[in-house]
């Protein structure tokens, strides 16, 4: 889980956060102003402050927030000045952009706002659709609308140019003042809720949101163009409304509904991908008609509401197809404020203690939850805070809380008296089921609870409100009441001389504005909570008036008397948690101050805690104690006899054909080896033409068990050498999941016993991924890498560990980095098991959660007739209306499952407009026929369209995989030897998920997850990386093109330049592997190609090799050792396509090998072996004298050696010394 | 010792060395040698004695042969308590080996179960197995293996295999993330000097308030006599498996790990040696 913040605001308008890993509330310190009102999101958070402004707060990330700004230099060639920037009349402008319809000139290029920097200055592109240019980037063509090519040829008119320059966000982790301006001009009133969301809705561009806005006045404002690339936006546009509003609440997806005055709810229909904001609103009424709704907080799924009476109602029925709900449940608990926040996840501020309150057990299938908890944590500042905050309080509230001081400290109880009854008569105009409060205990001093927040909601609704509506009502009794308030409030302050200079000017400003008067009319409510809320409260007031000797006191004692933190309001609509995450929040002040041992079992890794070294310590001093001086003494019980038989029914994928599921019965039996090692037998009894045979395997010659899930069968495959040479495994289905994970645990357990495999994967080992994003790992033994004999590939031995990844890639020292289908980043822990592994097989340490999210796609296809347009009636001929993309499997959207049962949905389907080729607004692609390519837009050779839906579903499983926030990846590589001590930076590149080069800092072998990212800025998004030996940094880019990062070096880990490298001739490079001096590229048709000439003074090299094609990916190692996926493998039995292959014959003068040696496969997407360094030893002893090796014989030799008697022999010799 | 799994070997693995002895007023042929032998801490007297009884039976006349029952220093041993927690209760502060008294006659009908088979043993064990699953877990996970699961725990026990064994027995230590532990933690605990066999009650491992409680808790609930008091010296051991673990520790993760294989948590509280 990643670290991400609750944003609250206390009473006293100070802005706190509040992070998922953390234990206190920080308070913002840079908020200098006061703030109303925030709402969060999770690249930043919006805000109201004091001054009726809004602020915005965006995160500071790794990769900053820069937005390229391109123009174009545009020359005419003529006979005199050759070329120049002489135009024709009818060209375009000498500087335009690239359509040449605008003219842009460098200096007409301005910084948005104040918020942003020019990262450097303008610099010509020498990069032309992945070819470099000559060095001044002129491209060229016969004219201004035409092609542009890099060469000048001899009809070359004009010529083009592009300049660009960057613009960087700087306002980050800073409140920054957005101007309130709308289209024509300032706005009317200011600001007085906000909401921010619908991120959801469209990914294009990339990081759009919603933000709305409410004024003072009560009308509704939607903030224009806030994407990544302008957190600010751009400017507000009035929405219209049927009455006034008092606040809004906006969801991640196109939920947005918002309170009028009246009480009533209003929901905004219409909200799409072309039209953020919406079309119309629909009036839905409050849940209880006696008392409107004040507060309404909306999630994706989720609408909750708070009526004036503090209830709290969940809407029922709410999808995306009826946003409105269907009708409303009470819930428990009294609240004043409600907010959802990611994962549908509810936090709200109780009106009887003002506590912020998270709802427990809120999960997709039970969207209203269990029960409110208390979040009980302390503030940064309440070390301080009885001196600090209580005069701080006094001098804020001198700004803003009117009614609140005055009432405090030295008050009398004349203004308790007087407001008591005056408030119980407000109390009873607004909601009559009310009880009538307590008369006020005389004794005990008052719990001052300040309910008031410069215009808070709650002066708003119960002041303003309630004269509002009861003026149409019972104008009687609101009429009197607020003079009657207001005198009863100068009154008190005449009483009160001290104080009264400091509250002059709020108390001028309140009475003179009545509609968003401060003056807090619900303090009643106080009287009755007179519990330790009260008395706390009064602890504090009684340390804002001895504040010097009460300072000492709570430096000595600090969580003793806390002063109980008032909220204001809460948004959660950037903190990610869900009803599973393990959260410090709910018990600190016990946690803190006693059970430091039940602390550290959830905070600190456990097995750091004193207990349980006692408990190690103790066990061994037993074994001792009790065992070690009596070994010679019998055992109880022998150990000797016993083969223990597994035994169970499956069915098989028979072998021979008609293929098909046949039942049979199997049997693992298992005994010690002479030497004590487990050994087994895999027996799986069969009939055949009414004949028992039997199938045998030997466990100690299976190479791998791969789990086969799918929807309909829970099915294993098992692999032994021959079974990989045929492509044809055993494949076995078990009744259930949960006997097939039995099976599995414990064949692996006893397949790794029978190979004396034991606990975490070395270093050196062999990674890699299948398509099922399972991950396996092999400990390659030292001659796999011996020439010409190495192991065959298709005898290593593969065991899974647990976790769930789309690739993963190893160094030699142990650092293994793992990045999953959506993009979240994993760093290897160090542990074993996890998944299907339980128990016994798994590390009990160092195995965490890890959850996955990918997409399912199916393919909505029509066909066009001249009487109805496109319809979903097809030709008889055609594939099926819901097909997957090969159209040969129907899919529809009813009857699509997630991939397997670990799967479940976590979004309904939706469009996919962001499908290859383009889309219309709709999201259709057309072609003239089926199988054929598709375009974005409908021409009138197209009779069939199909557009793509895609529905996410979300995967939970446990790894040794520990997250790596917060910034998505697509490619990541680690230096593949290197650093020997611990402390040692271990260089580490990646390519974010938008394709910003990354570098990452702190990596050793300590803090394997290294610490801060450094941009490494580029001019084009890239898609792969790789560093090799010597700190050699190779990428490329999406263009298709290479390049190689100059100067990278410890001191200057992420170099100085990139050095554009020419891909092969018409083929756009996807990959690239580098290893101790080999340079390997795969490109989009599958060739696999080799960098010729590469020398220390010329590192990148001089052309292109082709290999081999067929490759899907390339790992090269730090022993320059290739390995690739491969597809089209043929085996004896069937084809397989995602295979692991070895390059074979691949030695320091001859790296590009010689043949392939076919592995484990197919399914295969991704291999790491630059981990395994483990070296041929051949390089380490050329010194041994011949007569010497030749005396040893070598057993493994049939045929006549290509290499000269001495090597071969000296790698046999090596083994034997290094075993 | 990097991982937790490790204590589940070596709680496993335990074992006392001892000297069974014949008592002297057995009549014997010819003088009885002492009989030593390595008993697992986890397993049961009568389960692991056959090799004592015909070490003895060769010097003994059949017809002088009744039930065999063992004592240590004038204390019957319960042979339905696990061989761990008898030692721990009984013989902690002794010399080792242990020394254990061998006796065919005189059957002490008060103190002791008969235990004419091993089936006696392994219904016991079963039902203890089920007992605490209904406390862990209402009895869902043990109700829902089969007869073979069953018999693989005992066979397990009965064999001294430890993987045969864990392979099942993982599944009655598993419990609901969310909740954080099972739902009652089944233990019991032993004194010496007590009238009662001994102390069980119904304790949860996560407090209300969502607290981890410890092994301190449970004492402080159910035998608050065993924790010292800030002023005084310690008065009580409190020992499981021969060890005495922090008082802090969380009561999950010994019920998970310091349970016997009848997935009781037994807690002997033996006063300190006065010594």
């Amino acid at each position: 889980m990643p670290v991400s913040l609750l944003w609250a605001v206390d009473v006293y308008g100070r802005v706190y956060s509040l992070s998922t890993r953390g234990q206190q509330w920080e308070q913002c310190r840079d908020a200098v102003l006061e703030f109303k009102r925030v709402t969060a999101v999770q690249q930043c958070c919006w805000g109201i402050a004091c001054d009726h402004h809004i602020y915005l707060n965006v995160h500071s990330s790794d990769v900053p927030i820069r937005y390229q700004e391109e123009t174009f230099e545009n020359q005419r060639w003529n006979p005199l000045d050759n070329f120049s920037d002489r135009l024709l009349p009818s060209d375009r402008w000498q500087w335009s952009n690239i359509t040449g319809l605008e003219h842009q000139p460098l200096d007409s290029f301005f910084l948005p706002s104040s918020n942003w920097e020019w990262e450097g200055d303008w610099y010509i592109d020498e990069n032309f659709g992945g070819e470099p240019t000559e060095k001044e980037g002129w491209t060229y063509a016969i004219d201004f609308p035409a092609t542009y090519t890099k060469d000048k040829k001899w009809n070359s008119c004009v010529r083009r140019r592009r300049w660009i320059r960057y613009r960087r966000y700087k306002a980050t982790d800073t409140w920054a003042k957005i101007p309130s301006e709308g289209h024509s001009g300032p706005l009317p009133d200011p600001f007085n809720d906000i909401s921010c969301g619908g991120w959801e809705i469209s990914e294009e561009p990339r990081g759009r949101l919603s933000l709305w806005a409410v004024s003072l006045q009560g009308k509704v404002w939607f903030r224009e163009g806030i994407h990544h690339h302008s957190p600010e936006g751009d400017g507000w546009e009035e929405v219209s409304l049927p009455g006034e509003v008092v606040q809004i609440s906006c969801g991640p997806g196109d939920l947005v509904w918002a309170v009028l005055w009246e009480g009533q709810l209003i929901v905004r229909e219409g909200i799409t991908r072309d039209c953020p904001r919406g079309s119309s609103w629909v009036v839905v009424d409050s849940p209880n008609p006696e008392a409107g709704a004040i507060h309404v907080a909306v999630g994706d799924n989720v609408v909750w509401a708070v009526t004036k009476d503090n209830k709290v109602w969940y809407r029922r029925g709410i999808n995306s197809y009826n946003p409105r709900g269907s009708g409303w449940i009470g819930m428990i608990g009294e609240m004043v404020m409600i907010n959802v926040g990611l994962n549908d996840q509810v936090w709200g501020i109780s009106c009887e203690d003002r506590a912020v309150y998270f709802r427990q057990g809120v999960t997709s299938s039970e969207l209203s939850g269990k029960a409110w908890k208390a979040v009980n944590v302390p503030r940064d500042g309440d070390i301080r805070s009885h001196s600090s905050a209580s005069s701080s309080s006094l001098h804020s509230a001198g700004c803003f809380f009117s009614g609140e001081v005055r009432a405090q400290s030295v008050m009398s109880e004349d203004s308790d008296t007087k407001n008591g009854p005056q408030r119980a008569v407000l109390e009873v105009g607004a909601c009559p089921s009310s009880p009538p409060p307590d008369p006020p205990p005389v004794d005990v001093p008052k719990p001052r609870i300040p309910k008031v927040t410069s215009d808070s909601f709650i002066s708003e609704m119960l002041s303003d409100r309630k004269v509002k509506q009861e003026g149409a009502t019972t104008a009687v009794t609101a009429g009197p009441s607020i003079p009657e308030e207001e005198a009863s409030l100068r009154e008190a302050d005449a009483k009160s001389p001290p104080l009264a200079l400091v509250l002059s000017p709020s108390l001028s400003g309140g009475p003179g504005d009545p509609q968003w008067s401060n003056v807090d009319l619900e303090e009643t409510q106080t009287h009755l909570a007179v519990g330790p809320a009260g008395v706390r409260g009064d602890a504090a007031d009684t340390c804002s008036l001895s504040s010097v000797a009460t300072y000492t006191l709570c430096q000595e004692e600090p969580y003793g008397a806390d002063e109980h933190p008032l909220w204001a309001w809460v948004s959660g609509g950037g903190c990610g948690v869900d009803c599973h995450s393990q959260l410090n929040w709910f018990n600190s002040a016990t946690a803190l101050s006693s059970s430091v041992q039940s602390m550290s079992l959830s905070i600190s890794p456990a097995q750091t805690a004193a207990w349980r070294k006692q408990i190690f310590e103790q066990l061994s001093e037993r074994s001792k104690r009790e065992m070690d001086n009596f070994k010679h003494y019998e055992q109880a019980i022998e150990q000797s006899q016993s083969v223990w038989v597994k035994k169970g029914t499956m069915q098989w994928w028979r072998d021979w054909k008609p293929h098909k599921w046949v039942d049979v019965r199997f049997a693992l039996e298992q005994f010690s080896g002479p030497e004590g090692n487990q050994d087994g037998i895999l027996f799986l009894y069969y009939n055949f033409n009414e004949e028992k045979k039997y199938l045998h395997a030997f466990i100690n010659e299976v190479t791998i068990l791969v789990p086969v899930l799918n929807d309909s069968k829970h099915t294993f495959a098992i692999y032994t050498a021959e079974r990989t040479k045929q492509r044809w495994p055993i494949r076995l289905a078990a009744a259930t999941e949960l006997e097939m994970h039995d099976w599995l645990a414990l064949l692996s357990v006893s397949c790794c016993d029978s190979r004396g495999i034991q606990g975490p994967p070395s270093k050196q080992a062999l990674w890699s991924v299948t398509c099922k994003g399972d991950v396996f790992v092999c400990e390659p033994s030292p001659s796999l890498e011996t020439c010409p004999y190495p192991t065959p590939c298709d005898q290593m031995f593969w065991h899974q560990v647990g976790g769930h990844l789309r690739l993963v890639e190893s160094n030699s020292l142990g650092v293994v980095w793992g990045v999953g289908y959506d993009h979240t980043v994993w760093v290897y822990t160090g542990g074993y098991g996890g998944g299907f592994l339980q128990g016994l097989a798994r590390s009990t340490d160092n195995i965490y959660t890890q959850t996955d999210v990918k997409c399912v796609y199916i393919y909505e296809n029509q066909r066009w007739n001249p009487v109805t347009g496109y319809t979903n009636r097809g030709l008889p001929t055609d594939r099926y209306m819901w097909s997957d993309a090969t159209g040969l499997q129907e899919c529809t959207k009813a009857n699509t499952k997630p991939p397997s049962p670990h799967w479940t949905w976590v979004a309904d389907w939706a469009i996919d407009y962001g499908i290859s080729g383009g889309t219309d607004r709709e999201g259709w692609q057309y072609a003239a026929d089926f199988p054929t390519s598709y375009h974005g837009h409908k021409t009138l050779k197209d009779f069939v369209r199909r557009r793509r839906w895609a529905r996410k579903c979300k995967l939970t499983t446990t790894g040794p995989w520990q997250e790596v926030p917060p910034i998505p990846l697509s490619d990541v590589t680690i230096i593949p030897c290197g650093a020997q001590s611990i402390v040692e930076p271990i260089p580490l590149w990646a390519i974010s998920n938008k394709g910003d080069v990354l570098c990452r800092l702190g990596v050793t072998l300590l803090t394997p997850a290294g610490t801060s990212w450094l941009h490494v800025g580029t001019d084009q998004p890239f898609k792969s990386i790789s560093i090799g030996g010597a700190s050699q940094v190779w990428a490329i880019a999406r263009d298709g093109s290479a390049f190689y990062r100059g100067s990278v070096t410890a001191q200057s880990p992420s170099g100085d330049c990139w050095y554009h490298i020419p891909s092969p001739v018409r083929q756009k490079l996807q990959q690239v592997s580098v290893g101790r001096t080999s340079v390997y590229t795969v490109d989009q048709h599958g060739n696999l190609w080799f960098r010729q000439g590469l020398t220390p003074s010329c590192p990148q090299g001089s052309s292109w090799e082709h290999i081999s094609n067929n490759v899907r990916k390339v790992s090269v190692g730090p022993l320059d050792q290739v390995w690739i996926i491969a597809d089209k493998v043929q085996g004896s039995h069937s084809l397989s396509c995602g295979t692991v292959c070895h390059r074979l014959g691949v030695q320091p003068m001859e790296p590009k090998g010689q043949s392939w040696d076919y592995g484990i496969g197919g399914g295969w997407d991704h291999i790491t072996v630059r981990g395994n360094s483990f070296e041929a030893p051949r390089v380490r002893m050329p010194s041994l004298t011949p007569s010497l090796t030749a005396s040893l014989t070598d057993p493994l030799r049939t045929h006549p050696p290509r290499r000269p008697l001495s090597f071969r022999n000296i790698e046999e010799n090596g083994n034997a010394v290094r075993c | 010792m990097a991982d937790d799994k490790d204590v589940l070997r070596d709680v496993w693995f335990g074992r006392i060395p001892t000297c069974f002895t014949l008592y002297q007023d057995e009549i014997t042929e010819r003088e009885a040698e002492p009989f030593y032998l390595l008993l697992p801490r986890m397993s049961y007297l009568t389960l692991v004695t056959d090799k004592v009884k015909k070490h003895f039976l060769k010097v003994m006349k059949a017809e002088d042969i009744e039930e065999m029952w063992f004592d240590f220093e004038g204390t019957s041993l319960k042979w339905h308590y696990p061989i761990g927690l008898l030692f721990d209760l009984h013989a902690s502060n002794t010399a080792l080996p242990w020394s254990i008294t061998v006796h065919f006659k005189n059957f002490p009908e008060r103190d002791l179960l008969h235990c004419p088979s091993n089936s006696v043993i392994e219904a016991h064990f079963m039902s203890s197995i089920k007992e605490a699953d209904a406390l862990k877990h209402k009895s869902q996970v043990i109700n829902d293996m089969q007869k073979k699961d069953h018999k693989q725990l005992w066979m397990g026990l009965q064999n001294d295999k430890f993987d045969q064994f864990w392979a099942m027995n993982r599944k009655l230590m598993e419990y609901p993330t969310e909740e954080g532990g099972f739902r009652y933690i089944p233990f019991r605990i032993y004194l010496t000097m007590s009238d009662r066999p001994f102390i069980q009650k119904l304790f949860r491992p996560i407090s209300p308030d969502g607290h981890t409680h410890t092994l301190g808790d449970l004492l402080k609930e159910v035998y608050p006599v065993a924790i010292p008091n800030d002023d005084e010296s310690k008065r009580y051991q409190v020992v499981i498996h021969g060890i005495e673990p922090l008082l802090e520790t969380p009561l999950q993760w010994l019920s998970e790990h310091l349970s016997h294989p009848d997935n009781f948590l037994h807690i002997s509280v033996i006063p300190v040696p006065s010594d």
